[in-house]
Parts: C-alpha cells; sequence; structure tokens
C-alpha cells in the first residue's frame, strides 16, 4: 500500500504543458485519491490531521503577531497588551497562538497514545515514530521559547530554569548557560535570540519533519486500530480490499474532525483563553522582574509531567539525566518492544494494564508538576501531613512506574511473555 | 467495536479530565466571590468614576486609553474628558497616574503599581477582597493593615467609604503572633457596608474591564462563531454519512 | 467499493454547500487578519487633530505643521499671490476643484481655502508622494518661465499654484489635497477636524 504512483495526463493543454515538466497533479492524486488507507479507522485517527490544521495555525496567527510583537527587553510586555488592545482584532490572533500551543500539545499527545495503542510504531513505521518523536521534541523547544517571548514573570523565570537545566552538564555547565543566555541572567539577548529561533529556525525544523514523516508514512501506509497491514490482501485490481481511497473518504471525515476541533478550539479562545490559568498562566501578566520569582512557579501544562520527574529526584544531574531518559526512552520504543502483535486488541493482558498505567502515571506526573498534590495532600491526609515528604514519595513512585514500563515492555516481549490473542486476516471493524 | 472506540476515548480523555479535575480544585483558600459583571455598563460606569476618584492619584492604567473607555462604557468624549480626566491628558493617552513616579518612590518606597492587569494577575475575588479588607494597624508606617495582603504597603484609599476597620484578634499562645478572627467596623464611613461592598464590586468589575477590554467583543462574537461552527460540523457530518455509504 | 444505488445529486449537494459554507467561513476568519492590517489605536491617537498657531506667520510666508505624520502647509497668500491665481486657470487640469476627492466641500471655492488668504494643504503631491518646494515668487523659473509663485516637486516636476491647483502636461493627476481644519480664532487653526455645522 505504498503511495501508487499515477501518472496523469490532462486534457487541457496548459496544465498538461505544466504536467510534463512538473507533475503536480499526479503528485497529488497520489498522495490523496490513488492513496489507499484502512478503511477501519477510529477517532484516535484524527489527530494527525488535527496536529497538521493547529501547525498551519500557529505559522499564520505567529506570522501576524511578529508584525506587532517587538522582541526587546524593554518593550516584548507592552507590545503584548497593544496587541491586545490597539491593533484591530489582534487579541483574537493572539487567543488563536495562545490556544493553538496548548492544543497542539493535546492533540499530539494524543496522537502519540494512538501510536502506542495499536503499535504504529512497529516494523515497517519505525521512521514514522522517529520522525515523530523529533517534531515532538522541537514542538517543545519551539513551545518553550514562544512561551518566553511576552516577557512575563512566568516567561522570565520558566527561561531562567529551564535554561539553568544545562548548568547540570559536567565541566562546562555554567560556561553552557551563559552561552544561552548571552548574559549573566535571562536578559535582551535571550529573548532576542529566542526570537529569532521562535520565528524562523524552529518552524523550519519543524516544516521538514513533517513533510518527512508524511513521506514516510505515505510509503508504508498507515497502520489502524487492528494492527493488520492491509497491502498484504489485495483485491483483482491490486488495490487492498481493506483499503478506501484517502480522497474523498478521509477528506470528508477529517473535514468532520476539523469541525468538532474547532467548535472546542473556538469555545476556549472565545469563552475561557486563559483555561482559568491553564493555558496562559495568571503570574505572566506581571511583567518580568529579575528580583522576585512567583510564588507558584511552574512550567505550562504540557511540560508538567517532565518537570515532576525533574523535582522529585534530589540530584541536579540525576533530575535532568532523568527528565531527559524520559523523552529519550520514546524514541527507543520500536526496538525495545519485540512482540510482533500491533494492536492493543490483541496483545497479551499484561501490555494493556501496562499502557493504562502509564497513562495514568503520565497524567498523575502532569499533576505533580502543575502543583495540584500539592494542594490535594492537605485534605487527604489533615493540614498537619508532610506535604513535601508525600509528593516525593508519590512522585518517585510514579517516575519508577515511568521507566518501569519501558522496562517491562522490553522483558515482556523479549522473554515471550506475551499471551496474545490470534490477529485477523482481514480488518474487522469500521464506520 | 463501539466499546472499544468508547474505551480508548475513554483513555485518551483522561489526560484533559486530569487537567479539569485539577482545574476544578485550583484556588487554594476560597475568598467570597466578587461577582463583578463586566457585561453590566452601569455598574463599569460607577466603577470608573470610583477609580479615578480614588486611584488614580497614585495608579495608572497605562495599557488603557480614555477614548476606549468612552467606546467601551458608553460615555461621550466630552464625559470622559470632564468626568474621569483630571491630568490633562488628551482623548487618546492612556491613563497615567496624576502623580509622577519619582515623587511616588520618594513617599512610598516604591512606585505604585500599574493596575491595567491587576485583575488578570490577581484575580477578581482577590481585588475585591483586597479593597474591602483594610483594618488599622498602627504598628505599620502607613497605619493600616490588610488581611487578604498582610503588611500592604498602600493605606485604605477608600476609608471616607467603608468606615474604619479594627482587627479583632483571636487568642494567641504565648511566643506566637496573633492571628486576626475578623474585621469590624470602628468608625462607619459615608456609605453603610452593603452599599460599600457593592462600590467594590463596581470598582472590581472596571478593573476587569481593563485587564481585558476585548472580553466584551469576545463574548458578543463567540456565540456567532460556535452556532457557525456547528452548522459547519453539521453539514461535514452529513456529508461524511453519505460518502461513507460506499464503504462496506 | 460498491458505488450502485448512490444518491449523486445529493452527494453533489452536499458537497457544494459543505464548500460554500466552508468557503464563507474561511473568508471570514480572514477578516481579522486583513483588518489588523488598519491603522491601530495608538497610529489613530497619534494622528489625533493638531492646533497650527498662525499668529506669527507673514504675508507670503509658508509653515509647515504634522498631521498624522503628514507635512501640512499654512501659507499666508499676498495680495498678488492671490491677485494671480486666476490668470492660471487656462494652464490647469481642474481649475475649478471639480475633483471632490481634493479637498472638503468648504474648500471647494477660487481659492480652495476657508479664508482667502489662508492655505492649508497636505504637502504631499498627488503623483507619488514626494514633498514639492515652495517657490512664492512671482517671476520666472527655471521650470516655468510664467511662474506665477506656487510649488515645483522635485521627483518628477509636477507644478503646483497658490491653490494647490495642478497644471497640465505634468504627471500629478489632482490639486494638492485640501486636509479638513477650521478656525478656532483668528490666530489658531485645528487641522483634522471640519468646521463645527454652520460655524466654517
Amino acid at each position: 500500500m505504498a503511495t501508487a504512483h499515477v501518472t496523469i495526463k490532462p486534457r487541457n493543454r496548459v496544465l498538461a504543458w505544466i504536467e510534463e515538466r512538473l507533475p503536480i497533479l499526479s503528485f497529488t492524486a497520489s498522495h490523496t485519491s490513488e492513496y489507499y488507507a484502512p478503511k477501519n479507522f477510529n477517532v484516535m485517527y484524527y489527530f494527525g490531521s488535527l496536529a497538521l490544521l493547529v501547525l498551519v495555525n500557529q505559522i499564520i496567527t505567529g506570522i501576524f503577531l511578529t508584525m506587532n510583537y517587538k522582541p526587546d527587553a524593554a518593550l516584548a510586555f507592552a507590545s503584548v497588551e497593544y496587541i491586545m488592545r490597539d491593533v484591530e482584532w489582534g487579541w483574537l490572533i493572539r487567543y488563536m497562538h495562545s490556544t493553538g500551543a496548548s492544543l497542539f500539545f493535546v492533540v499530539v499527545y494524543l496522537h502519540m497514545f494512538r501510536g502506542l495503542m495499536y503499535g504504529s510504531y512497529k516494523k515497517p513505521r519505525e521512521l514514522v515514530w522517529l520522525l515523530g518523536m523529533f517534531i515532538f521534541l522541537v514542538l517543545m523547544a519551539e513551545a518553550f521559547m514562544g512561551y518566553v517571548l511576552p516577557w512575563g514573570n512566568m516567561s522570565f523565570w520558566g527561561a531562567k530554569v529551564i535554561i539553568s537545566l544545562f548548568g547540570a552538564v559536567p565541566v562546562v555547565g555554567d560556561t553552557l548557560v551563559q552561552w544561552i543566555m548571552g548574559d549573566y541572567n535571562p536578559a535582551d539577548a535571550t529573548l532576542n535570540r529566542f526570537f529569532a529561533l521562535h520565528v524562523i529556525a524552529l518552524p523550519l525544523v519543524l516544516l521538514l519533519l513533517v513533510v518527512l514523516h508524511l513521506a514516510a508514512l505515505h510509503e508504508v501506509g498507515s497502520n489502524n486500530p487492528d494492527g493488520v497491514e492491509i497491502k498484504e490482501k489485495k483485491g483483482p485490481s491490486g488495490r487492498p480490499l481493506d483499503g478506501i481511497p484517502f480522497h474523498p473518504y478521509y477528506t470528508v471525515k477529517d473535514l468532520f474532525g476539523v469541525g468538532m476541533f474547532l467548535l472546542i478550539a473556538a469555545f476556549i479562545i472565545f469563552f475561557e483563553p486563559t483555561v482559568g490559568g491553564w493555558f496562559l498562566e495568571h503570574d505572566n501578566f506581571i511583567p518580568a522582574n529579575n528580583l522576585v520569582t512567583p510564588t507558584h512557579i511552574k512550567p505550562v501544562w504540557y511540560f508538567t509531567p517532565f518537570y515532576a520527574i525533574l523535582r522529585v529526584i534530589p540530584s541536579k544531574l540525576g533530575g535532568v539525566i532523568a527528565m531527559f531518559s524520559a523523552i529519550v526512552l520514546l524514541f527507543l520504543v520500536p526496538w525495545l518492544d519485540r512482540g510482533k502483535v500491533k494492536s492493543v486488541r490483541y496483545r497479551g493482558r499484561g501490555y494493556k494494564l501496562a499502557l493504562a498505567v502509564f497513562a495514568l502515571v503520565f497524567v498523575l506526573l502532569g499533576a505533580i508538576g502543575a502543583g495540584k498534590t500539592a494542594e490535594w495532600i492537605p485534605e487527604l491526609f489533615g493540614p498537619a501531613a508532610d506535604v513535601t515528604l508525600i509528593e516525593n514519595a508519590f512522585g518517585r513512585t510514579l517516575t519508577v512506574l515511568y521507566f518501569g514500563f519501558f522496562i517491562f515492555l522490553w522483558a515482556y516481549t523479549y522473554f515471550g511473555l506475551e499471551k496474545t490473542k490470534p490477529v485477523p486476516e482481514r480488518v474487522t471493524t469500521h464506520d | 467495536m463501539t466499546k472499544r472506540v468508547l474505551s480508548s476515548i475513554v483513555l485518551a480523555l483522561a489526560l484533559l479530565a486530569g487537567a479539569g479535575v485539577a482545574f476544578a480544585s485550583e484556588g487554594g483558600e476560597a475568598l467570597p466571590p466578587a461577582n463583578a459583571n463586566v457585561k453590566d455598563t452601569a455598574s463599569l460606569q460607577r466603577g470608573a468614576r470610583l477609580f479615578f476618584n480614588y486611584c488614580v492619584g497614585c495608579h495608572s492604567l497605562r495599557y488603557q486609553r480614555y477614548s476606549r473607555i468612552a467606546e467601551d462604557l458608553g460615555l461621550s468624549e466630552q464625559e470622559v474628558m470632564q468626568n474621569l480626566n483630571f491630568t490633562g491628558a488628551k482623548f487618546g493617552d492612556p491613563v497615567i497616574a496624576s502623580m509622577p513616579e519619582a515623587d511616588a518612590q520618594k513617599w512610598f518606597g516604591k512606585a505604585p503599581p500599574d493596575l491595567s492587569l491587576e485583575v488578570r494577575a490577581k484575580g477578581a475575588d482577590w481585588v475585591y477582597n483586597y479593597l474591602r479588607s483594610f483594618y488599622l494597624d498602627p504598628s505599620r508606617p502607613t497605619g493600616w493593615n490588610n488581611t487578604v495582603f498582610p503588611n500592604a504597603s498602600m493605606p485604605n484609599p477608600l476609608w471616607e467609604l467603608q468606615g474604619v476597620q479594627r482587627a479583632v484578634f483571636a487568642s494567641a499562645k504565648a511566643g506566637e503572633e496573633p492571628t486576626v478572627e475578623k474585621l469590624e467596623l470602628a468608625q462607619p464611613g459615608r456609605l453603610a457596608p452593603a452599599q460599600f461592598d457593592a462600590a467594590a464590586r463596581d470598582l472590581t468589575a472596571f478593573l476587569q474591564y481593563v485587564a481585558e477590554p476585548a472580553a466584551l467583543q469576545r463574548h458578543r462574537i463567540g456565540v456567532w462563531v460556535l452556532l457557525y461552527l456547528a452548522a459547519f460540523t453539521f453539514l461535514a457530518w452529513l456529508l461524511k454519512r453519505e460518502y461513507w455509504k460506499d464503504v462496506h | 467499493m460498491a458505488n450502485e444505488g448512490v444518491n449523486q445529486g445529493r452527494r453533489r449537494f452536499l458537497t457544494a454547500t459543505t464548500a460554500v459554507v466552508g468557503g464563507v467561513g474561511v473568508v471570514a476568519a480572514a477578516v481579522p487578519f486583513i483588518k489588523s492590517w488598519e491603522p491601530s489605536a495608538r497610529a489613530k491617537s497619534a494622528g489625533a487633530p493638531v492646533m497650527a498657531d498662525i499668529g506669527k506667520v507673514e504675508s507670503g510666508q509658508m509653515v509647515t505643521f504634522e498631521w498624522r505624520g503628514q507635512p501640512v502647509w499654512v501659507v499666508n497668500r499676498s495680495k498678488e499671490q492671490l491677485a494671480a491665481l486666476a490668470s492660471q486657470d487656462p494652464r490647469l487640469k481642474d481649475p475649478k476643484s471639480d475633483n471632490t476627492e481634493q479637498q472638503p466641500d468648504y474648500a471647494k471655492n477660487e481659492y480652495r481655502s476657508i479664508k482667502p488668504e489662508w492655505l492649508v494643504l497636505v504637502g504631499l503631491c498627488t503623483h507619488l508622494g514626494c514633498v514639492p518646494d515652495y517657490f512664492p515668487e512671482l517671476k520666472p523659473e527655471p521650470f516655468d518661465p510664467a511662474w506665477k509663485g506656487g510649488f515645483y516637486c522635485p521627483c518628477h516636476k509636477s507644478r503646483y499654484d497658490m491653490a494647490g491647483r495642478v497644471y497640465d502636461g505634468v504627471p500629478a493627476p489632482a490639486n494638492l489635497r485640501v486636509p479638513p481644519y477650521h478656525f478656532v480664532s483668528d490666530t489658531l487653526i485645528q487641522i483634522g477636524v471640519d468646521p463645527a455645522k454652520g460655524a466654517a
């Protein structure tokens, strides 16, 4: 089910002339109406196209924000308020961008979880997964630098803390931190270079990776909730029996997904753009102050699970290593998992349980990172409870479980402990 | 199938739900709600009057223009320039405190903060309760303290309206600082307590409006956007269903 | 894939309807982005009307004020300059100021002004927006042997008379623009605001 390379010969002479020199229509057809996708995609398969939609939104709104934003430590904060008040419709453009940033992560996390559920990282799709992980990594850098730009107090201290992570690098740590900031503290130079990276460098890398991610996907074809390779069962026409052309079937289906997604996004943008301090934090409406750290400092929600791992480990270097390992291990999933069965539907009970625990652990780590458990503990254990002690114990347990997932995944499949169910020949379900 | 899809949705939404639950429990110790309403133009007008009579001497709204106040609060240029603008600023200028910043530095140790974004940073409930929670405290340089923001450097700006509150302390163990149990009115002001609360609510509503003037437009337009998207999504669903009749 | 029994009419109708409704949405979504390029509240505030004190402007002298970032000339025209205006009519593109875009109604007269001696103009050539130079004297100039005072644009050699009316045979298409203005007193002009109704 690799991309069918069809050749289109337009009757229109102008189009034919172009097509002979640049086969753009053939290319489009090969990737839409002649690209066969499994017919049994479920809800979890909406998030890829939605991620693309959010990327486009971020680029367009981002371009318009740069038209009024000033990457200058003395002017940045006021320029954001200028956009919010003085620029016609500036508030809408800014909220579309800030909401888009958070929804990007919602969509990408669900997209990644889908991959884990149905084994979309397994042969022959290892590269698709790997490229996706690189997208995730660049997206985190992109989001972090964008978060610094309003130069509010959370921007400043977020920058300070994240950059200081590099101070854990042995020997050159301090020099590295100063080099990244271009000053002794996050300052004008830091803001200005983060702006350059955020609006030019990283988006270019991101776009390139997205193109590669899609190209790799279209070469091997999509996985599906049954984990069945549809190109192994072809009809007399040579087309996969369980495949349907992406266009029109999935274009109309994704259009519906886009509508649902936009409903949620528009509700947030127009009625609750800060989402109670989760998408836009209260302390970031105070200008950067290098002398006062916000009392409730925490990263934006999408970084909190990794931040929690960093925080509960009582060693600077150890915490940093653990945090980065938590991401690196995800890259290795295609090789850690030796199981042949892709979809969670036909995998052993152990995998189902482990995946559910892993998802729950991720959410709970997020709650710790966001400072939520610190609020819950006195309610659960009484006001005299030692919050730090309980939170650390809880957080370390979760951290062990997080890493445990990867070890389990390897051991479970390597030693043949998994009792899988028979995988059907053909896909079982569809809309 | 349906079951599986449902369970996958449930799992997927667990991420969101986690955030939602956490969101619901946000806030720490609960303050009485401000119940400020930025859509109540009369309340905003009263709040603006209070702000320009009691606050603008020291506090700026440097991101808010007089012209924008006129536009959003249904006031004419003349009304704003005569009743609210006491600094000789132009109609299109932002609201800058009458007191020069250097003097403020000298008198208060640090310049009083700009209040444009106060409600976005602290929340409407905080501002409302802060305004109501001043009490006499001779140990403070200004003679005033505040239960919501202990050791605030601002004296009660609205004491003529509210009157003077005194703290009633809870009995403390030896060697410990006594905690304030409640505040009681020692000397009535020009307004009765309920009236004063209403005034504090108006002022909070005005500051909430100033913190995000776009909120007024946001809600108005948002309704139409959602209606449009609902219609579009319904159409897209019909279209999808129509095409997917082919898929067996 | 079986296409038997498909209601093609319904399918076409739904496709077209969704496309149109979606297209309307995309166009509507583009509006805020296009409008964000309009002058912001700050630009509008900076472009507010300005007061021009003309108490010390002598006869024949020109003073430049700034309004919306553009030069606005106020000229106290001399008797000779005024007297020569009518004689230029045959040489002009629009002697009667029929192009209503270029001046408010109250300046559509032989002097293109509220008071004959006081000429108020936006000092930007109507060709491509350069600032013309003021040549007040009624004497032959290198660019016009029959010069009766006026403005000469260095960019593309457009010429205007002492009422800002453009001469024939130059690239500029229209007379210099008269901004909205009114007299607050005999020595004070407000630029950017029309005279109150009936007061002119």
